[in-house]
């Protein structure tokens, strides 16, 4: 079981969110985080007051997956998020020690299995 | 508009400080639009949108002193006014023709209407088309379109002495700009992500206030468009009153009917389709008829609404519906309703008189059709000279930080103050491309 984190531009999150489903990828959280990953600053200016903001709006995409389904996922969340201009976010991948589904108790790939309804 | 028979050669004292004060609330409907317009567009386009409201009260202001004016109200040429008050050459204290008010009071009373004019087209275009665009268009269409209009319905010319009754501005200001706002979102063309994404709006608090805040300014723009405090002015008044109270009424049981829900961005919009409606109807109909007005004139407004959405035409803030077609709504309903008992005018086909429904619907075929046409050319022509919206890259990341260099919302986290202090002194322009 793997944790996959996907973060990415909150114009794209729509479009992730289309290819996670399109890949059976059913159980998600997002979350909106600010970041700075290499992009340009901005300049903004309110009166009289000139700002450098240097983090930019990003979704963050938190998916936790049984091994085969590591793959899609992060083919997914490229496919969804990339524009080809720098910004386009980060994915990482980390190894889940326990995934307990709170209603059943199940744990591990049992947990992170999409239960049919 | 009226013109009383009597020409008054004095000021009223009475009439010109209800005037000045309509002047101040239809003034103030421009930003109330932009509050309308800016909790119906996603957040990271607020402040353009609003902006948009803002610029045309720049824009219209100056265009309107230099040659606007004349063109709309400078002697009672069938197609277009003279050059007589360029400038506002001669607009001074003098009462104007045919009313008890200074010149100066009356154009400035107009100015607010061409200003909210050009604003309300905005609502076609917003969240993509570029703002140095918008402005531009926004100066041309004050003259060539609205400048126009104005002199046909209010300034004498062939509609107005044809025959055709607008007290308040159904053919300049509600066709004028439903009209329009339809050519311009043809040419301007859909944001990149209409029919692919939701696209909702960010903040319903201020889509009911802006319409709170339209709905008090339109006592004065139907009010005031009597030019006195006479028998006219009073019925527009009060019936500005009614006929959106009973367009809500429609809007919650179509509402209801539709989606089981009496939504509130439902109501914000017929609030504005029943001032639309009695704008032109306002001084000519009895309150009794003002009510049939509202219940029933808000129905093929709403079905505009509920159709546009379902085709390509992205014209985002249903300008068409809730000014063109409730315009075109209440210009017809002149024709048919009419009470010479209540307006000492004119009657309309149920009190006898067939040829004023003649008249108004000529005035609903002739403005749309000018407006639309005008407005699809114009904006051809300027998308010939400049880049009519801004690239993919800016819509995505919005128009405020691209086009203003703020945000709405703006938290302060991660922004570092550039002085020379802080020794950061170059600033770094964002990337856009």
């Amino acid at each position: 079981v793997k944790l996959v984190i996907g973060i990415v531009r909150p114009e794209k999150a729509n479009d992730v969110l289309e290819a996670l489903y399109r890949a059976e990828v059913r159980g998600l959280s997002m979350s909106r985080v600010q970041g700075h990953g290499g992009e340009l600053d901005r300049v903004e200016t309110y009166r009289g007051t000139t700002v450098q903001v240097g983090v930019s709006e990003k979704v963050r995409f938190e998916i936790a997956v049984s091994d085969s389904f590591v793959q899609p996922t992060i083919d997914a969340l490229c496919e969804g998020a990339r524009t080809g201009e720098v910004g386009d976010g980060k994915i990482f991948v980390v190894p889940l020690e326990r995934a307990v589904r709170i209603r059943t108790a199940e744990t591990d790939v049992e947990a992170v299995t999409p239960v049919d309804t | 508009v009226i013109e009383p028979i009597l020409a008054a050669t004095k000021v009223d004292t009475g009439d010109t400080a209800w005037m000045l004060t309509a002047t101040a609330l239809v003034l103030m409907m421009t930003p109330a639009l932009g509050l309308f317009y800016a909790g119906l567009v996603r957040s990271k386009n607020t402040l353009n949108t609003f902006m948009m409201c803002i610029a045309a009260i720049a824009v219209a202001m100056v265009t309107w002193w230099l040659v606007g004016y004349s063109l709309a109200f400078d002697g009672t040429g069938d197609i277009i006014g003279g050059l007589n008050n360029v400038a506002l050459h001669q607009v001074g204290f003098e009462p104007r023709t045919g009313t008890t008010i200074p010149e100066l009071v009356f154009m400035a009373f107009q100015a607010t209407f061409c200003i909210i004019t050009v604003a309300l087209i905005s609502g076609a275009v917003v969240e993509r088309m570029r703002f140095g665009t918008f402005l531009l268009f926004a100066a041309l269409w004050s003259v060539l379109v609205y400048a126009v209009l104005a002199h046909w319905a209010f300034g004498g010319g062939w509609l107005a002495s044809n025959g055709t009754l607008d007290f308040a501005g159904g053919v300049p200001v509600e066709m004028g700009s439903g009209f329009s706002a339809l050519a311009a979102a043809l040419v301007v063309g859909a944001r990149k992500d209409y029919g692919r994404q939701a696209l909702l709006p960010h903040n319903a608090v201020y889509v009911l206030l802006g319409a709170g805040l339209l709905w008090f300014g339109w006592f004065g723009f139907n009010g005031g468009s009597g030019f006195s405090t006479g028998n006219n002015s009073v019925l527009a008044f009060t019936n500005t009153l009614i006929t959106p109270a009973c367009s809500l009424v429609t809007w919650f049981a179509l509402d209801l009917i539709r989606g089981r829900r009496v939504t509130a961005i439902g109501a914000a919009t017929a609030i504005i389709v029943g001032c639309v409606l009695i704008t032109p109807a306002g001084g000519f109909i009895s309150p009794a008829w003002a009510m049939v007005l509202g219940f029933l004139g808000a129905l093929p407004c709403y079905a505009v609404i509920v159709w546009r959405p379902r085709t390509r035409v992205d014209e985002t803030l249903d300008v068409l519906a809730a000014h063109g077609m409730a315009g075109f709504t209440g210009i017809l309903f002149i024709g048919f309703f009419a009470q010479a008992a209540w307006n000492g005018i004119s009657d309309g086909w149920a009190y006898g008189n067939l040829s004023q429904l003649g008249d108004q619907a000529l005035a609903a075929m002739v403005a749309p059709a000018y407006a639309f046409g005008m407005t699809f050319l114009l904006l051809k022509l300027i998308g010939l000279v400049m880049p009519l919206r801004g690239s993919e890259r800016e819509e995505a990341l919005g128009m405020d930080v691209t086009y203003h260099g703020e945000e709405a919302y703006a938290t302060g986290e991660g922004a570092i103050l550039v002085s020379p202090e802080s020794g950061v002194e170059e600033p770094v322009p964002v990337r856009a491309g």
